[in-house]
């Protein structure tokens, strides 16, 4: 059943267009990252609940995140970044004191080379061990000296699957192992997929991966289960600041925007809205985010697009040249008989 | 694959700093592994510690290998009806048997490269047009009935051909080899769009031209499979398929290589610059002595032919590569996407 805007543009009812006649809210996540305060229970959470295996015991030198991406069993992952400038109006009371260069830009610099070697550049994080020849992290302002005196602030938040209005894993999913959930959400069904790893490549946000040692892709699930049994998911809950929160997707953009006023009148201008907007590439997000930067710095594409946006146009071209090829097969096989 | 020349733990001071600030030039790595200062600065951009936003394809070598055998099936199979109802049986016979080698060594080829190899019957439970791998395993289905009918009916031995499943069998090759004809070109076109329907940059900005590319291969290098396998005298369809589809390739190819955009240079750089420009001398080659030597020399069609079937092969290589090189660094994601916000919000907000 196809509608107007299935594949790409605003659509209200994700859950509707997949068939569904009767089905509860579309829920997902809105990840305050302004409240995170980095200590990754939702990561914990996560694996306990889903039973998601080890990802590696990685020591990336990405200031305290260990974990690197999202990946086939790393369904929640924490960023952390390290900035020479204050949080919101905090006074470090700098002012007129000599301040350094500080060391965070180095360092990740050093990670970014190491990264730059990793095999699958650094794509493997989340999904198996990465080893970057343990990189070495210096703690904000514990040197001696002025020239380690810096405005610092850190950037925390809890990445996770966007379960998309517009999902580029589940649109190329040949077997239908992917499937939108009557909640509005993106499930795998792991005894359906066969591990062709064609979503791995269709997703524009680089979440979902296929788990070594298994072959078959996988990714959040919303906690499905917990859903289906009237629970939230597992990382909303164990989350201890409400930085993650679990609802109806209406009710979550709404508490976002609120959300987003109250920190601009409170001088945080540099806050904004990620995934929220339905007119975005992906139809928007089932999980959206507020941030404190600017996406990629989180590691999150600026300006995603789910790859079916361009269904129509891919295939009228591939047709033209399946057509050139007929005419030039027939055309070899005219005139000059016998030849 | 980590270097470890303790280089690594010293953090270099002054080089800027991929994700937290916008960087001007940052230190690059040239491909043998020597640190150069890039001539040209690397695009500003910022990233979370360099680390790749998209995740490069869980695919391997197997896939490229895949697209070529399955364009060679295809090409062949297309000789082959074309031989078949022109009279010219040796040219039929390669290119039916060819196709046929060709069609089971991309099966081959795709089914082991799945994580679950022995679920890839999974891929028909379903019919999905956004799922251009679901389309292209309902082709190859439809193609393959018609590939080995065609096949077996060339391989029947004469002894057998007497006998009524061998008349039925022999009276069958025909239409089968025109069935196979008929989806063959949707064999040669689909995996294009495969690549294209990924949010892998290199591919889905190439949309326009990778089909032509994949067709012009395919029909390049079932014209080489029929120079070297046909005797030259039936090969003159062959010869001039291989010609078409060679230009038909290098064209599209290099009209890829002038898109503007980042996206470019993942085809012009590194390993995937180095096997399609390697493709192209042998394609190049191949189609040369395809119109000149191979018209009278049996020799010259042999190594026309080979050099053909080589260049497509290492084409779908060097395409595989630059996808997979445009997913590994940021900047080829977080670059276009920054640019294409920064101007609808010009268009928003005009400087005043």
């Amino acid at each position: 059943m196809t509608h107007e805007n299935s594949f790409y543009g605003p659509l209200v009812d994700p859950a509707a267009d997949a068939g569904y006649l009767e089905h509860p809210p579309r829920v997902g996540f809105f990840t305050d990252t302004s409240v995170c305060i980095g200590c990754k229970a939702c990561e914990v959470a996560c694996k306990e609940w889903n039973a998601v295996p080890e990802d590696g015991l990685n020591l990336l030198g990405m200031s305290f995140d260990n974990t690197g991406m999202l990946g086939a069993d790393s369904w929640r992952h924490v960023a952390f970044i390290e900035q020479d400038r204050p949080l919101g109006a905090h006074d470090a009371g700098l002012a007129g004191l000599p301040t350094g260069p500080g060391v965070s830009e180095a360092a990740a610099e050093v990670v970014a080379e190491a990264l730059r070697q990793a095999p699958r550049g650094g794509g493997d994080l989340g999904t198996t061990p990465v080893d970057l020849g343990f990189p070495s992290f210096q703690l904000p302002g514990s040197a001696p000296g002025e020239h380690h005196r810096t405005d610092f602030r850190w950037l925390m938040s809890s990445d996770v699957c966007k379960h998309c209005t517009h999902a580029g894993c589940l649109d190329v999913c040949p077997t239908g192992a992917l499937f939108r959930t009557e909640f509005g959400t993106v499930v795998v069904q792991e005894d359906i997929c066969n591990g062709c790893g064609y979503c791995v490549s269709g997703c524009p946000y680089g979440v979902i991966d296929r788990r070594h040692g298994d072959g078959r892709a996988s990714k959040c699930t919303l906690c499905y289960d917990r859903l289906r049994g009237g629970l939230e998911p597992a990382c909303a809950k164990a989350c201890p600041t409400k930085s993650i929160q679990f609802g109806p997707l209406d009710e979550l953009r709404e508490r976002a925007a609120q959300r987003l006023d109250q920190l601009h009148d409170a001088g945080v201008t540099e806050a904004r809205l990620y995934g929220h907007d339905p007119d975005d590439g992906v139809g928007g997000s089932g999980a959206f985010f507020l941030l404190l930067d600017e996406p990629e710095v989180y590691g999150l594409p600026p300006d995603p697009m789910v790859p079916t946006r361009d269904l129509a146009s891919t295939w009228k071209y591939a047709g033209m040249a399946a057509s050139a090829l007929v005419t030039a097969a027939v055309s070899v096989f005219l005139g000059r008989r016998g030849r | 694959m980590t270097d470890n020349d303790g280089s690594l733990r010293e953090p270099h001071r002054g080089t800027g700093a991929a994700g937290i600030r916008p960087t001007t030039s940052r230190r690059g790595r040239a491909d043998d592994g020597s640190r150069e200062q890039l001539a040209v600065p690397r695009a500003r951009f910022r990233s979370y510690y360099g680390r790749p936003v998209l995740k490069p394809p869980v695919w391997e070598w197997r896939i490229p290998a895949y697209f070529f055998a399955g364009g060679l099936s295809a090409g062949a199979a297309l000789l082959a009806a074309g031989a078949d109802l022109t009279g010219r049986p040796a040219l039929r016979r390669a290119g039916r048997l060819g196709g046929f080698a060709g069609l089971l060594a991309s099966l081959y080829l795709l089914i082991a490269d799945l994580g679950r190899p022995e679920r890839f019957h999974y891929m028909l439970r379903v019919v999905k047009p956004s799922s251009p791998m679901s389309v292209g395993t309902w082709i190859l289905t439809a193609y393959g009935s018609g590939s080995g009918l065609a096949a077996a009916a060339e391989l029947l031995p004469p002894s057998l051909r007497a006998s009524m499943p061998g008349r039925l069998l022999h009276a069958a090759g025909r239409p089968a080899g025109l069935s196979a004809a008929v989806f063959a070109p949707g064999v040669a076109s689909y995996t294009a769009a495969l690549l294209a329907q990924t949010a892998v940059p290199a591919w889905h900005e190439a949309r326009r031209e990778l089909p032509f590319v994949f067709t012009g291969s395919a029909a390049a290098s079932g014209g080489g499979l029929g120079m070297l396998l046909a005797p030259v005298a039936e090969a003159g369809p062959a010869r001039r398929l291989a010609a078409a589809g060679a230009a038909a390739e290098l064209i599209a190819s290099r009209l890829i290589d002038r898109r503007p955009g980042l996206v470019t240079e993942a085809y012009t750089t590194g390993r995937a610059h180095r096997l399609r420009r390697s493709s192209e001398y042998l394609t190049l080659g191949g189609a040369v002595l395809a119109v000149s030597g191979a018209r009278r020399s049996r020799l010259a069609a042999v190594a026309g032919g080979l050099a053909l079937l080589a260049g497509s092969a290492l084409k779908r290589f060097g395409t595989f590569e630059a996808g997979v090189a445009s997913t590994k660094d940021p900047k080829y994601v977080v670059v276009p996407q920054r640019e294409g916000l920064e101007a609808a919000d010009g268009e928003r907000h005009p400087p005043t």
